[in-house]
């Protein structure tokens, strides 16, 4: 168990390394193909003379081969650095992802402020979506063809075809400016004013469980369907067990254990990756600095938001791998 | 130990048996029509004997066993008919004491062994949990009594046992494990489902004598449900024949073995294979299909596939349904047929024995 955790993370971190090479090489392809100097993404709107534009490639290193930038960017996460072209020093202290020319602050720092939202929207979705889909699932299960049945899976239906770009102003419409039970949305952290943190994230929670839970209500169903007709079932029936625990215990603990893997997955995947609930609610998560970066041209911010939704994946298939050896005792790591 | 003569007809007044079923009917309405799965099915069972329902796949055996333990209640099938166990009636009881009677008074054990065994938990808590539904106890005391029960089926090293998972164990040691789920509250009725089907022919009979004993030891009753002459001959005391859902020939084991007199019974024993006997060309297996349980044949449901309705008059096999009657020869022994009975004994004795 032990090795194969070891081998799994060392696994994770060579597919960091190729990501975040990958990244970091096309990021050099847009300026080559435009046939400008890097530098010039990063000075604003009014072009500077050549001489200007040089110090700048030499204080961030555009000058040097792409290999050799990126292994000073690698070294700058272990230790951190500093940029310099003589006069002025900017220090990128470690873990450095890189430094933002166009906001003027390290790449890290940004992502730091940003990672609260991220993860606070991604946790409260998914325990909303996980509770709420299983729920309904099962319940879909055991009442197959009732109306209840009918109903939410036609709700199902009707919510993964809806658009967080629909639901979401629809919610702030009713919620924030017709009832006005939600006037203030703006985003504090859980440590500084719980209710207001609260108070900000249940909209989109709601707008982005919605679209999830749909999803896995559908998977519960089915897997419920299975497992209902299974024969342990008939057996833990036989025993005399009482149709709760038959449900509970022996139906839905086998129901739900494909689902955990889903589960991980998409919590991974959600990282960095929620824009249109961040766009929409304006919350400043991960997903909205990146389509900022991306409109500024604001490559570094892009580089590190990339390096940690792709850590996010691959913790999260880790995660995943481990957990189904808990929940599944026929799995063996050897 | 000895058979009770069956009282199979309708309207007769219940035997005093441990288990009496009594015109039996389980339908099933589907899209297609309604499917007739058991349909007037008769027949009693004692403390420490065993009963013997043979018949092929999809004549109601598994249905009846379902039935019996009250497995179709919350679905949709039509139950009709009467139960008797040991003096209540289940066809009308309520869910909730059916729950109480199955696993405690009546249990049940199933064909396949890995499938019929939860994968997520350890054998032993499987046991445990049986045990603990019917029997106010400590999950210790709980636990002794599982490792007690797994010892008595003999699965070696009981107590390291307990905690593996199925998936751990042989196909042996699993129905060894669901035996022990069975027994593990000392029922007075033990339904086994094909017990031996899914096992190699070694470790059924292990199997089979570890049943055996253990009826003996709790003197329970036992209905073996199978499609397989030989575990019959050698486990039980009388036999059910099913076909269509209906209980075609019914006697004891000798009875049935050395004098059937319905061609369908006849036609089970030719497609037996036999390692007494000089080895013939080859088996003969019963020409057609099994009849479908929605448009069930008019008349004797066996007569699309009987190879002898030329000795019934007037088409009779074709228009009117046989009842099941007492052979004359046996207070045990019943048979739906239309042939006469002197006519079916000849039959047999000089057409269908030599041949076997």
């Amino acid at each position: 168990m032990i090795r194969y955790i070891i081998r799994r993370i060392l696994a994770g971190i060579l597919v960091l390394l190729a990501a975040s090479f990958l990244t970091f090489f096309i990021f050099q392809l847009g300026p080559k193909f435009a046939h400008v100097s890097p530098a010039l993404y990063y000075v604003g709107k009014i072009p500077p003379d050549q001489a200007t534009l040089k110090l700048i490639e030499h204080r961030y290193g555009f000058d040097l081969p792409v290999w050799k930038q990126y292994l000073n960017w690698l070294h700058g996460i272990a230790f951190g650095r500093t940029l310099t072209d003589g006069t002025n020093v900017v220090h990128c202290s470690a873990p450095c992802l890189g430094y933002s020319f166009r906001q003027n602050l390290p790449v890290t720092h940004l992502i730091m402020q940003a990672l609260p939202v991220e993860i606070s929207l991604a946790v409260g979705a998914a325990f909303l979506w996980l509770v709420g889909g299983v729920l309904v699932g099962s319940i879909s299960a055991l009442k197959r063809g009732s109306l209840f049945d009918r109903g939410a899976m036609t709700m199902a239906l009707a919510a993964v075809s809806l658009p967080i770009f629909f639901t979401g102003p629809i919610l702030l419409l009713i919620f924030k400016y017709k009832l006005k039970w939600l006037p203030n949305t703006n985003f504090a952290t859980l440590t500084s004013d719980p209710a207001q943190w609260f108070r900000s994230l249940i909209l989109p929670w709601c707008a982005l469980a919605f679209i999830y839970a749909a999803l896995y209500a559908r998977l519960t169903r089915a897997n419920m369907l299975e497992t209902m007709s299974e024969d342990y079932i008939r057996t833990a029936r036989a025993k005399g067990l009482a149709r709760r625990r038959v449900v509970i215990r022996h139906g839905l603990r086998a129901a739900i254990t494909p689902i955990v893997t889903i589960f991980g997955l998409d919590i991974g995947q959600l990282i960095g990756n929620a824009v249109i609930t961040e766009t929409v609610f304006n919350l400043h998560g991960l997903g909205l600095i990146s389509v900022q970066a991306i409109n500024s041209q604001d490559l570094p911010v892009n580089l590190g938001v990339t390096i940690v939704a792709t850590f996010a994946v691959v913790a999260a298939n880790l995660l995943v791998d481990i957990a189904y050896g808990v929940v599944d005792p026929r799995v063996s790591y050897s | 130990m000895t058979a009770q003569p069956l009282n199979v007809q309708l309207g007769q007044p219940k035997t005093d048996a441990f288990l009496s079923v009594r015109d039996l009917r389980v339908h099933f309405p589907t899209g297609d029509g309604l499917v007739k799965s058991v349909d007037g099915l008769s027949f009693d069972v004692d403390r420490g004997e065993i009963l013997g329902i043979v018949g092929e796949s999809g004549s109601g055996k598994s249905v009846t066993s379902q039935a019996i333990l009250g497995l179709h209640k919350g679905s949709r099938a039509r139950i009709t008919g009467e139960i008797w166990l040991d003096g209540t009636e289940l066809v009308g009881a309520s869910e909730d004491d059916m729950r109480s009677l199955r696993g405690d008074k009546m249990a049940m054990i199933f064909q396949d062994p890995l499938s019929s065994m939860h994968p997520f938990y350890r054998v032993g808590d499987q046991i445990t949990e049986a045990y603990r539904v019917h029997n106010d106890v400590s999950k210790a005391a709980a636990k002794k009594r599982a490792i007690e029960m797994l010892d008595r089926v003999g699965i070696p090293n009981p107590e390291k046992r307990f905690s593996d998972y199925p998936h751990q164990f042989s196909g042996g040691m699993r129905q060894r494990a669901m035996i022990a789920m069975a027994l593990v509250c000392d029922p007075k009725l033990l339904i086994a489902d094909e017990p031996t089907t899914a096992l190699d022919v070694t470790v059924q009979a292990q199997i089979l004598d570890l049943m055996k004993d253990l009826q003996k030891e709790f003197n329970s009753a036992i209905i073996l449900i199978t499609h397989d002459l030989g575990v019959v001959a050698e486990t039980c005391d009388n036999v059910v024949v099913m076909y269509g859902g209906q209980c075609v020939e019914t006697g004891s084991v000798d009875e049935i073995f050395y004098q059937p007199e319905m061609p369908y019974a006849w036609g089970l024993l030719g497609s037996m294979p036999r390692l007494d006997r000089q080895r013939q060309e080859r088996l003969q297996p019963i020409a057609g299909q099994p009849p479908s349980l929605i448009r069930v044949p008019k008349g004797c449901v066996f007569n699309p596939r009987c190879r002898f309705q030329d000795k019934v008059a007037e088409g009779l096999c074709v228009t009117e349904h046989p009842d099941l009657l007492p052979t004359g020869t046996s207070p045990t022994h019943s048979v739906r047929c239309h042939i006469n009975p002197d006519e079916r004994r000849r039959i047999w004795a000089d057409e269908i024995k030599p041949g076997l």
